[in-house]
Formats: C-alpha cells, structure tokens, sequence
C-alpha cells in the first residue's frame, strides 16, 4: 500500500474508512463519531508532545548550551493546574460520549425480533422464533452452514447462551461484540441498515479451533427472510434419519466428520454395530453407547482421543434428538 | 579499607567473594539484583522466541487457513500462553523491581542492603523455583488458556498443565509480595536522618507505589489461582455453571490483580523515567512533588478500575458505567507525569546518551500507549476494540514501550554502577533505534487490523478476512525489533571484555546517592558513611571533571575515595 492510498484512506470516513469496516448497523455511525473525537484529540495532544520533545532535544541540546544550563523555574502551580484539568473535561466528554452510546446499545427496543444463538466448541447455532435453524463454522477453510441471516431494517436481539465455555460473538461490521458465558444469558441487538453478507468472529478465547468459530451474518429484505424461515422450518414429515443428519450437521459436524476422515474427534461412518478400543477396553458402539457418549463424554474415551475431551450435550439434546441422531448413525453404516 | 584507585583490581562487590555458592547464598542486593537481571533477560530471550513463533506463523502464506491441523492450531494456542505467561509473570514484573531495584534501592538510600537481607534472598530462591516449575510446565505440558487461565476452559477443557501452572504463578507471587515488603521497610526505615520523604528519588517513589500494589494485590490472585486448583482437582463448583459456579467472578478476581499488575509493570518504569530526564537534562525535575504524587495516585485508583477489562463480559451495566468513569481517573496522573518529563527538558542541557534515547523514546511509546488507553477506557469504543489486536497493540505500547524499554533504558542508566563499564557507544545506540523502529513498525499495524476487527488468539487467518497486510507488516517489524534487541544484549555483554580502567563513579551526573559510591560499589555500597544527602535534583552539586571523563562533587568530603581517584594531592 503506497503513502496516497494510505493517507486518502484516512481522511474517507464515509465509504472505505481507514479504520473501520463498513457500516452496517444503525449504531455503527455513534460509534465510529466517538471513535474519530477521541481520535483528533489524541492525536493533537500526541503531536504537541512530539513536537515538544524535538524542539526541546534540539534546542537545549548539551553541544549548544553547555553543562549548565540557565535558570528555570522548577514547578508552577498554574501550569500544572492547566494540563490536569484541560485533558480531564475533554475526557469527561469522552466518557459521557461512550456512555450514552453504550446504554443505548446495551438496551434492545422492546419491538426486538428475537433470534437465540447458541454456542458451543467450536460453532455457531442460530434457532428462530418459528423454530427454523442454522449454524455456522469454519472447517478446513470452508464456511459451512447458512449462519444468522437476519431481516433489514428491523430491530433484532440476538439472545446468547453457551453449553461450554465462554466465547464471545462479534460482528465488527456492527460494531457490536458480547460474551457469551456458560450458566447465564446475555445478548445483543442491532439495527441492518446494509444488505449483504458480513463476518461473524468468535471473540473469546475458547480453545483449539477458537480461530474457525466463525460465521457469516446474511441481512436480507424482509420478504426474503420471510421465505427463509418459512424453507427452513422444520419439516413435519421428515423421518428420524431426516432430523438426526440435520441434528448432527448443527451439533456434530466441528469435531466428527461423517467421511472417514479424524477431525477433533473420531469419524462416525460406518462405526455403528462396530466395536471399539476404548481407554480400558473395548466396547460395542450400540444405541447405549451414543447415548453414553453424548451425555457423559469423559466416561469411555476413545483409544487416541484422551486429550480432547468431548463436551456434554445434556441438556441441549432431548431424548428424542439422541434418538434420531442414532438413527442417522446407524444409517451409514447400511 | 580496599585501595581507592579506581582500576579493575580494587576490591569490589563483583570480585570480594568468589565461587558458585558466594552468589547463589548471597545476601547482598546488588548480587541478587543482578542474578534476577540475568533470569530476567533469560527468561526475557525465552519469551522473545515464542512471540517470533507466534508473529512468524501470522505472516500471511506462512500456515494454510484451509489445511492447518488441530495439532498446528494447539501449537499457536501454546505459543501465545507461553508468550504472554513467560512475559507476564518471568519478565515485567520482576523486571525492574526485583532486577533494578534490588540493585539501585539501597543504594539511592546511602544504606549498606535491603531491610530484610535475608527475606530478600528467599524471595529471589522462591522466584527461581516458581520460574523452574513454570517454564517446566510450559516445556513439557501443552498450555493453552492463554496467561488469563479463565474458567470454565481452564479447569473443565484444557490439559492437566493448568495444576502446575498455576501453583508456579503462585509461588511467583509469594516472591513479588516478600520484594515489596521489603522495598516498603527498607524505604520506610533506612532513609538517612536528612532524606525526608520529599528528598527522595522519583524511582524511589515509583518503586514504593510499586510495593504497595504488590503487597495489596498480588494476594488475591494467588487465591483466585488456587480457587481454579481447588475446583479443577476436587471439582468443588466455584467458576464452573455446571459445577455451581460463575465464570464471571474469576474474572473479577483475576483483574482486581492483574489491573493493578500493569502498574507494577509500568510504574518503576515512570520512575526511571524521571531519572532519566533530570540526570540528561542536567536540571531538577519539572514538578517533584505532582510526580511523586501522581505515582501515589496511581497506585490507589488503580485498585478501582479492574472492570473496564469486562465491559462485556456479562457484568452489570451499571458497573460498567462506573469502571470507565473510574478508568479515566488514571489517565490524568499518567499525562501529568509525561508532561513533567517534557517540561524537565526545557531550558536544560541536554545529552543525548543511550540511557536518553530509551527516555525519549518512552514519550513516544508511552504517548501511543496512553492515548489509545482512552478508547478501551470509553465504554462504546471498548465494545468496538475488546479482544481485537487494538487491545493487543495497546498494551504491547503500555507493557513492552513503556516498561520494557524503561528496563532497558535503566540497565544502560545503572550499567557502570553494576560492572564499572559504561555502554554508551554507537551500536548500544543503534540498538535503541532498531528497537524503537521495530517495535512500531510490529505494533502500529496491529491497531488498524484490530479496529477493522481482526480478533486476538486466532491461530490463523483466512485472507478473504482481509487482515494480511496489517500481519505482514507487523511480522516484517518484529524482526527488526527481535534485531534491535540483540544489537542491545551484545553491546552490553561485549563491555565484559573490554580491558582497561573503570568507568567513573559518576559517569552521567547523577545526584541521587547511588552515584557518591565508586563503579562498581563495594560490598558494603559506601567507602564513606554516610554519603552526603542533598536534593537529590540539585544538579549544582556535581560538575564534569574532564579527566575523569566523569562528575565529581563540587564541595567533596576530604574523605571521598571517588575524588582522591582524580585528584589524590587535593583530598
């Protein structure tokens, strides 16, 4: 990148802006205000320090001016009153800037479309009021899932919960970002004023593939994201190996693949009715160890598989999920 | 008394004893500052190689986004946990309060050692096993949790490394905490009858409030740390949902220490700092006692400004309203003292030594550092930039520009009152200035790819996310910075070798006390006691004495050896 394109880039607030994605929410425009005020002022006070120090190094350098140097005053009330209290008011505003922002952002209209995410090691689970889902990870450079596909124009909280450890969900072309912590819920809302696809980051440390926790947010009219919903409802008429593969490719898919192929965990093609080495012995993998296995994943581990312990699904599958997702399990080994 | 001629054979703290046991059981605190220096720089090396590991496999084109293995991505996971563990708890922390100032403190005091000789030498052996334990751990374990062990992934997810890990950290802390206790009796009780509390060095003052937040804060975490041993060895629910517990109080267990932490990492810098400036500008510091003050100050609100690390962590929002009113409250004292350093510098003398360069160099850093510390502080800016590269720029400026390089800056400072050499040739300069480039050059890129979005402990990133060339730019630098501070390292080391007298008692012009004793002091720190306390800015009482390419008291004691070096016939 060559010095024009960097500099006209920094001056650009509006389209491609030198910092910041685009702006894709309603609240982006605060944010990126706020962030430009303190910007300026920052910089004016880091020049003036700057410039300050050159001039004086060069000015009073020992070459020029000897070893003793002229008397000065050492203190000075009112100077030193000036620069305590002359940042501080601009700080004051920076604060009530960020403030007002910020409770503003932290509060969802009452009006909110409510979609629930949901995340686990090392994926994204987006389940919408009519019960339509979708999920989102990154496996082997792959975007894999439809990820949140949101309606433009429209309000939406997104309501965040965990089953593991903490992560955090990001949508920097919203400028919003929240943790999601296991054993409580928390959310966050936004406006779309764009249409288009933007990313979704993981923003909390949650392990080994904390980098592939990644998502794509689709904002789309609302006739579209009507039709959406009404597609991805769940079919009534599907069997338990229909719901059990659509089950494992939200749930499963980030650590098992279906192919042959080891990922975090083993492959699960083909294993069903198999028997397997497991740490002290073996075992037959039948409907009693999936169940076992998705309950209570630390009971019998796999032989090769002791230092990624499996997170339980107790409490996120019900009993006809594990059901079905055996179901599924045993039909590719038909 | 030991010969005054100031040539390599008088009898000094370095050559009076010999032998592996007269350092490993001394209870002298130069010998036990420099062994910490020297851990610390080995450590220090240690940590450098994992950040070019990290910085290495960000370089775009480096590791594949699409094929990169878990294996590969558990690797990037260690290196950074290591990086930032090994940096964190081996390197800044003991840096310049345990290294410098075991060495300096005593010395600034006209006292013979620290209060508690022998406290000080358990300290320095708890630090060794705590640091043996640790790197152990990192060598042979796979930690992953990053240096924050935040539950429920520390004690539910991750390997057993966490158990060892963690009582290493602890034991590290008992070391911080018997340092600071001492540092606080040694400055309480042994100053000299004259040297009222406002006669004191600024690094003296800087060092206090360093003790302080040691004493008050280290404590905490190393209850937090065993509450994560207690719970990942018994599975007692404390942090974990399943178990009962709540991630979120670690959390502000874990910052009600490592807030206050980052000012044990950048206050004795501040304070050397203010050394800097006085002894190179060759005039009193600029507003002695709002410095003096404002590390005070510091030191209090930074107990109360933990939670702007958890603005979205799921804490209340109205504590997170009061953390950022609280947060700004640091940043007044913080500018006060940048711009004290500047104004010291007007109508001075200025000499642009290696010790200098680092000072100067300090503003900038620490200007970035502080700056940027106002968007994290503002709560709808935070939002924007928490757990982006922006975080990890800034306080890579705060950490690394301002402390570290007060670190080093302070080694060249006091490096002839440890050896007797004076390192102040062109490669210790270009050393500085590769570094300084370096630095910025890894670090200025890192702010924009965070504030586009780009989030921190990714093992990889796909170039359709468009961060390539701020990674670039940033892996391109520290490969400067990592040549900077080797240039530095040799130019240090190489003055071993160099044959021929000792550098002068007072090679820069120092006032503070540590300079009325000969280079290198001997054992017992003074050959006359006790040494004379003046305002220890008060530059009139030294002057330059061209053969001895050093300073000299204007009115010596007829009993000051350093003078009779000089001139034997007028003492």
């Amino acid at each position: 990148m060559n010095m024009y394109t960097l500099l006209s880039m920094m001056f650009q607030h509006q389209k491609e802006d030198f910092f910041f994605p685009s702006q894709a929410s309603e609240n982006a425009a605060t944010v990126d205000f706020i962030f430009y005020f303190i910007f300026y002022v920052s910089l004016f006070a880091f020049i003036t320090i700057i410039l300050a120090t050159a001039i004086f190094a060069w000015r009073y350098r020992r070459s020029k001016v000897g070893m003793t140097p002229e008397d000065s005053p050492h203190h000075s009330t009112t100077i030193e009153l000036v620069w305590s209290i002359v940042p501080s008011i601009f700080m004051v505003m920076m604060f009530w800037y960020g403030f007002e922002d910020y409770t503003e952002r932290r509060t969802a209209p009452s009006d909110s479309y409510e979609i629930q995410a949901k995340a686990s090691k090392w994926q994204w689970e987006f389940v919408y009021p009519n019960g339509a889902t979708s999920y989102g990870f990154v496996d082997a450079g792959e975007y894999l899932g439809k990820g949140l596909v949101v309606p433009f124009g429209k309000n939406v909280r997104i309501r965040l919960e965990s089953s593991d450890v903490l992560h955090s969900f990001s949508v920097p072309n919203f400028r919003v970002k929240m943790d999601v912590v296991p054993g409580r819920y928390t959310d966050v809302w936004f406006k779309a004023i764009k249409m288009g696809d933007f990313p979704i980051f993981c923003t909390e440390y949650c392990g080994t593939k904390h980098s592939r926790m990644l998502s794509t947010v689709h904002v789309v009219s609302e006739e579209d994201f009507a039709v959406w919903l009404k597609e991805n409802q769940e079919d009534p008429n599907a069997t338990p190996v229909d719901k059990g593969k659509r089950l494992f490719a939200a749930k499963c898919t980030a650590c098992h693949a279906v192919d042959g192929s080891v990922k975090i965990g083993p492959a699960l093609n083909g294993k069903y009715g198999t028997t397997e080495n497991i740490v002290g012995g073996t075992v037959m993998i039948d409907d009693n160890y999936i169940r076992k296995s998705i309950l209570n994943p630390k009971a019998d581990i796999v032989v090769g598989f002791e230092n990624v312990p499996m997170t339980s699904f107790a409490g996120q599958l019900s009993d006809d999920d594990i059901s079905n997702i055996t179901a599924y399990l045993k039909s590719l080994t038909e | 008394m030991a010969p005054t001629t100031n040539t390599l054979d008088r009898t000094n703290y370095l050559n009076a004893t010999k032998g592996f046991m007269s350092w490993f059981w001394t209870i002298d605190h130069k010998r036990l500052g420099l062994m910490y220096l020297w851990s610390v720089i080995t450590c220090f090396i240690l940590g450098g190689f994992f950040a070019m590991k990290i910085r290495l496999s960000l370089m775009p084109g480096a590791v594949d986004f699409a094929t990169q293995t878990a294996e590969q991505m558990n690797a990037y996971n260690n290196a950074f946990t290591v990086h930032g563990a090994v940096m964190i708890f081996l390197v800044i922390i003991p840096s310049i309060p345990a290294a410098l100032g075991n060495f300096v403190v005593p010395m600034m005091l006209g006292a013979k050692d620290v209060a508690f000789p022998r406290l000080n030498r358990f300290s320095y052996h708890l630090w060794l096993i705590g640091a043996l334990l640790f790197v152990a751990t990192l060598i042979i374990g796979n930690l992953d949790t990053g240096w924050t062990f935040y539950p429920p992934y520390s004690t539910g997810h991750t390997d057993p490394s966490v158990i060892t890990a963690v009582l290493a950290a602890f034991i590290l802390g008992f070391s911080s905490i018997f340092t600071g206790l001492n540092f606080i009796v040694t400055i309480h009780k042994m100053r000299p009858p004259e040297m009222t509390w406002f006669k004191m060095p600024l690094f003296l003052w800087a060092i206090y409030a360093t003790a302080v937040i040691q004493v008050l804060a280290t404590p905490v975490i190393g209850i937090s740390l065993l509450l994560i041993l207690v719970e990942k060895t018994m599975q007692i629910g404390i942090f974990t949902p399943e178990l009962g517990g709540d991630p979120v109080f670690f959390q502000h267990l874990f910052w009600f220490y490592s807030h206050p932490a980052v000012y044990i990492m950048v206050l004795p810098g501040m304070g050397i700092m203010s050394e800097l400036f006085a002894t190179f500008s060759r005039k009193p510091i600029f507003g002695y006692r709002s410095i003096a003050m404002s590390s005070i100050a510091i030191a209090i609100f930074s107990f109360i400004v933990w939670g702007h690390h958890m603005f979205i962590s799921g804490q209340s929002q109205l504590m997170s309203v009061i953390f950022s009113a609280l947060t700004f409250s640091v940043a007044v004292p913080s500018a006060i003292k940048v711009f004290n350093w500047i104004s010291t510098m007007y109508k001075g003398s200025i000499s642009f030594t290696t010790p200098m360069l680092y000072g100067m160099s300090i503003i900038w850093l620490f200007g970035i550092g502080g700056l940027t510390g106002l968007f994290l502080a503002t709560l709808g800016t935070d939002i924007v930039f928490h757990d982006t590269y922006f975080i990890v720029a800034h306080f890579h400026y705060v950490m690394v520009g301002s402390a570290l390089f007060g670190f080093i800056g302070g080694i060249h400072y006091w490096w002839p009152k440890m050896y007797g050499k004076v390192v102040d040739g062109p490669l210790a300069k270009l050393g500085c200035l590769l570094s300084f480039v370096g630095f910025n050059m890894t670090f200025l890129p890192q702010f924009v790819g965070g504030s586009k979005g780009m989030p921190r402990r990714y093992a990889a990133y796909g170039s359709e996310q468009g961060f390539d060339d701020w990674n670039y730019w940033s892996t391109m630098g520290a490969m400067v910075l990592c040549a900077g501070l080797f240039i530095a390292l040799f130019a240090l080391l190489r003055s071993f070798f160099v044959k021929g007298t000792l550098a002068p008692a007072n090679p820069w012009g120092g006032v503070t006390l540590e300079w009325q004793s000969p280079s290198p002091p001997p054992e017992h720190n003074f050959e006359i006691a006790p040494p004379v306390v003046g305002d220890p800015y008060d530059m009139s009482l030294v002057e330059y004495v061209s053969e001895e390419e050093g300073f000299l008291p204007v009115n010596p004691r007829s009993d000051d050896p350093c003078v009779a070096d000089v001139k034997p016939e007028e003492a």
